[in-house]
Order: structure tokens, then sequence, then C-alpha cells
């Protein structure tokens, strides 16, 4: 396989407020992170040469992009929609950067942009995956509770045991997300709110599960070697992995509910890229998908980030907080942003660039020297992961 | 040739309502013990599949041995549609067979047994399956919501003395026009006529008269009968039948389940007859008797047989395995009464050609097995997701494999105010298949990894203007 190592970088990023977004529609949405990233990296709107758009629900039902051309008044250009569910906004991300590293383009636009709280309903709706029948009453959080239960039988935790685990990684997203002006929920938690909240998907509770929120979060990306003469501080694209599982990974007999192909193949391969071979003394941040609490302990061990079933070691001992040796969601994950699908990918990335550049906006939650960072997605019921890890400087 | 019954099987639903709740909510006094309910994903054709499974099952027959099927209702989902075809289908049934359905009257069930009879005695079939089910609805506040059951009953018919538990001895029928419960096309409850009246010159004087007309035909005295089966509309109505015609009330009249099932209309007769060969001896007469628009009276001989029947699925450890519902909301919102808060939109759409295209996976829960490695995948792919090989499989049959739960949640987010939390559940069945599905008739407290569960067949969930059915999980009923 080839690499596009260090032959894109990141000049600029925006990401809106997150949250119920009662009063901004999505073309107000997608103008707040636009031109956030437009000030950011220097340039205007008639310096994009093309335009990479992550979204699930915008308005459906055939409109292609026209919703982002009409809202940023992107004209004549190419402009590419694509839905692969919560990764959307990563493959809209990836997707932009190898065309520029094609060279077909020198300044390209990925931007994601999800508006749920205009479909009446509080979740992401009933109905996963292909089919109307077999599927019916498929839900997100139904899908990812799944895992709990059977990693706590895999690695002989009470149920007790999980769910103090899981909501030590609650407690923690929070306490980031307090330190976050543009996260939806801004409120610590202690670990008896997590533990005694109402259940959604039994054992994961309310604040187990990310919320519903409006948002926007868009990259402007260019050559590497174009990149400083932007900016100073440009972030370099080091490695990606993008893994489509079959749509029955659930069904295979030897499925295990713990391992994720999509998850393993997609970190080994940015890995791999990247030049990494240990991620947990490599990496200095990383964003990854925590839909739900026990997604991101799934993700530790898939990723290497703590050995199988070592995860609960990890986290007792603080491994990723902002203090620990390897933070996690900085920023309060979607945990505190909540998850408007097709933004997400990219504002987990601006965090990771931000990180990077040194320039998160409350320095309290600033992880000193961070060199490397990841930031990943996750989707289906689920089968698709995206991964995408930066660095501040070449080689 | 001797035609008659080769096997039986019966089906109640899980959840039970003591008649008390269903009284405190209206402060008048309750009819004694307890009805069935059926859940909210069970109609009278689902409710038929467990009927006719278990009858399969009892005679260890594969569905595919079967050469039609006749289903009795006067609650089928469908005012114009066949539902004796889906249940053939989710049966697993052969398409070559005969298919009808008797509805309209609470003979029905009764007239089905006779047709099927008649079908195999001329020849034109070996082996067909009759069953019969019904949920019908009682005024809020009637005697009939408490009395009414929902229940299911399936019987399957052939010849030859060697192959029955039961000959078939002979049949007598009446008809009879009155207005004494009837159902117009918009009604949802049933409908009668003053009590004293329908009982009076419908029920009991037809029943009388059939019942004497079967004993003259076939010169039996009454103290021949081992056991005679009087369905009864209410728990008080059958003995002055039975008294009239000389029957000893506690040795020979069958139970007629009104403590503790109700009554199921035009699955009765077949339900109670299930019910008296589990319990009879080799040369026991029963006569077994239906009301409804008239009354058909018939006579089976149990055969040497009867003592040696399956009792894979029993009927006395139906009765004992149940859920009680605890509130008269729960059971109005389960009828459709009580309209449920719809909770989140469906996001997939049923199509009817999707359905149809995919039925073998759907309804006759059909994976498949790669004749290249082995593999096997549930539902039907045409590539083999271990080797690639193309278009080289065959279809394998889930339906009938037990499982163990592997993995679940309890899921609030996919419920409806009828059915607050749903588990949804991952099973690992006995061939290593993976059956992801919606876990129905449980208790939610008690579900746990490694829990015992089988494959039952229930209505999903509306959409597109038809009613879409699919498998769910239940834990194994007990002593299976």
């Amino acid at each position: 396989m080839g690499s596009i190592k260090d032959k894109v970088a990141i000049i600029g990023m925006g990401c809106s407020r997150f949250g119920e977004r009662w009063d901004k529609g999505l073309e107000d949405l997608c103008i707040e992170s636009a031109y956030e990233a437009y000030e950011d990296a220097g340039i205007g709107p008639k310096d994009i040469e093309a335009c990479w758009v992550g979204t699930l629900t915008a308005p459906s039902g055939g409109i292609g992009a026209t919703a982002v051309a009409q809202a940023l008044k992107l004209k004549n250009i190419p402009i590419i929609r694509n839905e692969n569910w919560c990764t959307s906004g990563h493959v809209a991300l990836l997707e932009a950067s190898m065309a520029v590293a094609s060279g077909a383009y020198d300044v390209v636009m990925a931007i994601g942009v999800e508006k749920l709280k205009d479909t009446g309903f509080p979740g992401l709706g009933t109905g996963r995956g292909m089919s109307p029948v077999l599927e019916a009453r498929r839900t997100a959080p139904g899908s990812f509770g799944l895992i709990a239960k059977r990693y706590f039988k895999t690695y002989g935790l009470s149920d007790a045991d999980g769910k103090e685990t899981m909501a030590k990684i609650v407690v923690k997203s929070h306490a980031n997300g307090s330190l976050s002006p543009r996260a939806h929920f801004r409120n610590k938690v202690t670990l008896e709110q997590v533990i005694n909240a109402p259940y959604i998907a039994w054992p994961l509770g309310l604040f187990d599960c990310c919320g519903n929120s409006d948002g926007s979060a868009c990259a402007i990306i260019t050559r590497a070697d174009l990149a400083k003469k932007f900016r100073t501080d440009p972030i370099y694209l080091k490695g990606f992995g993008m893994s489509m599982d079959s749509g029955l990974p659930h069904l295979r007999p030897d499925f295990d509910w713990i391992n994720f192909e999509a998850l393993m193949t997609s970190s080994r391969k940015a890995y791999e890229m990247a030049g990494i071979s240990n991620p947990r003394e490599e990496i200095d941040i990383a964003e990854v998908h925590d839909c739900f609490s026990i997604t991101e302990l799934a993700i530790y061990e898939n990723f290497g980030f703590s050995p199988r079933g070592k995860a609960k070691e990890d986290i007792d001992a603080g491994f990723f907080t902002l203090q620990g040796g390897l933070p996690v969601n900085t920023d309060g994950g979607l945990k505190c942003f909540g998850h408007p699908v097709g933004a997400s990918g990219l504002r987990m990335t601006y965090e990771v660039y931000k990180q990077l550049q040194q320039k998160v906006d409350v320095p309290e939650r600033q992880v000193k020297n961070a060199r490397r960072g990841l930031s990943h997605t996750f989707g289906g019921p689920p089968q698709m992961s995206c991964v995408a890890i930066f660095g501040n400087e070449k080689g | 040739m001797d035609v008659g019954l080769i096997s039986y099987g019966a089906y109640v639903p899980t959840y039970r309502l003591d008649r008390k709740v269903i009284a405190a909510a209206w402060a008048r006094n309750p009819i004694s013990g307890e009805r069935t309910v059926a859940n909210n994903d069970e109609d009278s054709i689902t409710m038929a599949v467990e009927a006719t499974r278990n009858c399969l099952r009892n005679a260890t027959v594969p569905g595919s041995n079967i050469d039609g099927l006749y289903f009795a209702s006067t609650t089928a989902p469908y005012a114009e549609k066949m539902s004796a075809v889906l249940i053939s289908t989710a049966l697993d049934m052969r398409r070559d067979i005969a298919t009808a359905d008797f509805a309209q009257s609470l003979r029905a069930g009764s007239g089905a047994l006779r047709m099927a009879l008649d079908t195999v005695r001329s020849g034109s079939a070996k082996k067909m399956l009759v069953a019969a089910t019904d949920c019908r609805l009682g005024y809020p506040k009637s005697d009939q919501e408490q009395d009414f059951g929902d229940g299911s009953a399936a019987l399957l018919v052939g010849s030859g003395k060697e192959n029955l538990i039961a000959t078939y001895e002979g049949g007598f029928s009446l008809s009879n026009e009155m207005m004494d419960v009837w159902r117009n096309p918009e009604d949802r409850y049933v409908k009668t006529w003053e009590n004293r009246f329908i009982i009076t010159e419908g029920y009991a004087r037809l029943l009388e008269q059939a019942v004497s007309g079967l004993m003259k035909q076939c010169n039996l005295k009454k103290e021949d009968v081992r056991k005679i089966i009087l369905p009864s509309p209410d728990s008080r109505s059958y003995r002055q039948v039975a008294q009239k015609l000389g029957f000893d009330l506690k040795t020979q009249v069958q139970d007629p389940l009104m403590q503790n099932v109700g009554f199921c209309g035009t699955a009765q007769p077949l339900l109670l007859l299930s019910s008296a060969l589990e319990e009879a001896n080799p040369g026991d007469l029963i006569l077994v008797a239906s009301y409804g628009d008239g009354a058909d009276a018939m006579l089976f001989k149990a055969t040497d047989k009867v003592s040696v029947r399956g009792q894979v699925s029993s009927i006395k450890k139906m009765l004992d395995d149940k859920i009680m519902i605890t509130s008269y909301s729960r059971f109005l919102s389960y009828k459709g009464i009580l309209e449920a808060l719809p909770g989140e939109p469906f996001k997939l759409f049923p199509s009817a050609s999707v359905t149809w295209r995919e039925q073998n996976s759907i309804f006759r829960l059909h994976g498949s097995r790669c004749k290249s490695c082995g593999s096997v995948i549930y539902p039907v792919q045409r590539i083999c997701e271990q080797c690639y090989s193309k278009d080289n499989y065959e279809e394998v049959r889930l339906a009938e494999l037990k499982g163990n739960v592997f993995t679940f949640t309890r899921d609030s987010l996919a419920g409806r105010s009828d059915d607050p939390i749903i588990c949804q559940t991952i099973v690992e069945l006995e061939n290593g298949m993976r059956f992801y599905g919606l876990m129905t008739d449980c208790e939610l407290e008690k579900v746990d990894v490694g829990m015992p569960v089988e494959l039952v067949f229930r209505r999903i969930y509306e959409g597109a203007g038809f009613h879409n059915y699919f498998w769910k999980c239940r834990p194994s009923k007990k002593g299976e």
C-alpha cells in the first residue's frame, strides 16, 4: 500500500459551537465553521478549489451537496458529499487529503455538518442497518450496549465493576468538557451521578451515552510543500486508515463483540503509514469515538493503548486523563460535544490540530508538548472505522 | 380407511391477567380465575405458528412433509389476504400444498377440522395441518372482557391406524340462523343479544341437539363417552348442557379452561381436544362439540399411540409457564385499545417487494451454509464471508435450533409506552450460527448471558400499510 505521509497539511480549521442550536439552521452552522477556518488559514471562499462534505441527515432526499454550496456560495467547483455513518466527517477529510496529494488541487475544504435537532426526536431514530424488517427496532445505544455485557463477561467484571469502570471514563470526559467553551455539555459529573442515572440501554445509563447535538467543523487542506506559505504552524497528515467491515460482523459465528476488525485494521494501517510502532508511547493525544463509554473502553484495547483486558487498570490509574500518559478526548469528546454525526470527525480533528499547535483556547486543557495526535470515528451497527494521525512537523 | 389425528399442539400466550385486575378497574365483581393475554407482538397468525410448531414437534414430522394447512380464525390480521399461506411459510412448508382460511364463525375451527379429515379421507392429501386461533375483544367492562382468552391449537390430520393417536369415528352438524354473537365489519368488540336468549335458544339448545344427534348416529350411550368437550363462552353455561345431556360434570366433562385460559373463540374446541388427548388413555372415546351459528359434534377414539405421544410441548406445562400482567392499562395497550406513544420513528421503511424477495430469510428464517468451506451465516448470503465462493451455498433453517444468549442489552430507547424496555439479544445457536434480534415474553431482570432461548415468529411492526413479521427469541419454555 502507498503512503501520503507528510504530503498534505491542514492550514486552517473552524468549529461551531455544539449544542441545541434551535435558532440556527444547517447553513448557519456551515458558515460558522467555514468562516473560522478561512480566517485561520488566511484565505477566502474564492480560494477553495474543491470541497468534500460529510453528513448523514442533512436534508436527505437527493439534494446532494447543494446545501453546503448554497450556504457558502461555493460555485462551479466540485463538491462531493459522502455518508458513512459516524465516520462521514473523517471520510470527507481523508478524501480531500488524497485529492490534494494526487496533485489535482492545491487548496480544498473538508466540512462536516449535522442539524440533528430539526428531526423532532431526541435520538438517532430506531432502525439501523440495511433491512427494514430484520433490523427494525435497533437503536444506537442498543447496538453498543451489547458490547458492554460481553466485555464484562469475557474479563470477569461484575456488572457493578463494569459499570463503575465505564463511569470513570465519563467522569474524565466531563472534567475535560468543563474546560471546552464550544461543548454542548460543560458540567462536571460525579461517579455516583453517572452510576445512578437512568438506564438508556442497560448497562449503559444516561451519562454513558453521548448527546444529540447540532454542529459543524471544517478544515482547509493544502499540499505540504505549500503549507508554510499560509502559516508557520501547519499540521501534517502522518497516516490514516479506513476500514469498512461487511454488514455482518455481529452474525459471524466467531465474532466476540470485543475485538472489532474495523478498529484493528484502521488503526494498524494508520500506525504503519505514520511510522508508529508503540501507540501507547508515541501518541500524545487522542480523540476517539466515544459515542458510548463502552465504545471508548473497547477502543483503548483495539487500538493498542491498553493491553487486552487491561483497560480497567489504565482507567483506574488515570492514564487517559489530561494529566495521564495518553490523554484521550481532551475536549470532552462526543460525550460533551454530542454527536452531530457528519461533523464529529472534523470536530475531533479540530481539537487535535489546536493541541498540536499548542493553541487550545483554555490553557488548562492544553497537553504540553503534544507532537503526535490521533482522531478517530467509528460508525454503523458498528463496522466502519476511520483513523487519522497528525504531527506538528514533517518527518 | 382410518383417518384421524397424528398429533396435537396448543399455544397459550405467556402473559396472563388476573380477572380481579379488570374488575377493579371498573369497580365491579370479578369473575374468578385468570385469562391469557397475547403479547403486543402476537396475533392470530403468530399464535397459530406457535401451535402448529408444537404440533409438528409432538409428531416429530417436519413441515416439509405436510400437504396442506387449513387455518381458522375470526380475528385474522387481514380482512383480505390468506393467513394460512404466511403460517405455512413460517413453518417452512412446501409451496405445492393446499391452503385455505376458515373465518367469521366460532365454528370455523371445528369446520376446518372436519374439512381436513374429509380431505385426507378423499385421498387428495396424506397429511393436513389444521390450526385455529382467536384473540377476540369484549367491550371494556363487559363480562366478555374477562371471559375471553387468547390462544391457538393445531391438529395434524392423517390416515392409517398405525400413525394415529386418535381415529375419527364420526361427525354431526347443525346449522342455525340467529343473531346471537356477531361483529360488523367496522366493529372492534364482539356484539351480543340478551344473554338468556342466546344461551337458552342458541348455545345450550344447539349443543344438546348436535351431541344427541351424534350419539344416536354412532349408537353411543353416555357412559361410553370418556370425555365430552363443551367449549363455554363463560364459566357456567357448559354445565347446564352437560347436566341436561346427563354427563357427569366431575368425571366426564373436559375442563373448559375458563379458570386459567378463558374462552378462545374458534380455537377453543381444538384447544380442549388437545388438552383431552394429552390426558387420554387408549380406547377412550372423546366427543368434541363446537358452537357457533349452529353446532358441530365429532367423535374420536384414542389409539394405543396416544400414550406414547410426544408431549414435547405439553399444555399443562404451558399453563404453568406464565408472566402475570399487573395493570389494566398494560392489557389495554397490548390489545391496541390504548394507543401507545409512538416513540422514535423508524428510519427504515418496509417494502412489499423487499420482503417478498427476502422471504426465505425473513419468514422461513433461512441462513446459508457454504458448500465449499462449510461456514454458516444468517441471513442468506450469495458470497461466502470466509472463502468468497459465489452462489455456492445451501439454505439452512434456523428456526428449530435452540440457542443461548451470547450478549444482550435492555434497550429503553427502542421501546414504546406499551413495551418500554426491549431486550436486544445476540443468540448463539447450537450449530454456531448467530441470531441478532429482540427477546420477547421475558422477565427483563432474569435475562443473562448463557440463558437458553428458542426462536419464535412474531409481529415486528406496522409500516407501509401492512403487518411486518419476523422472528424473535424468547426464554426456552420450561421442561424443554
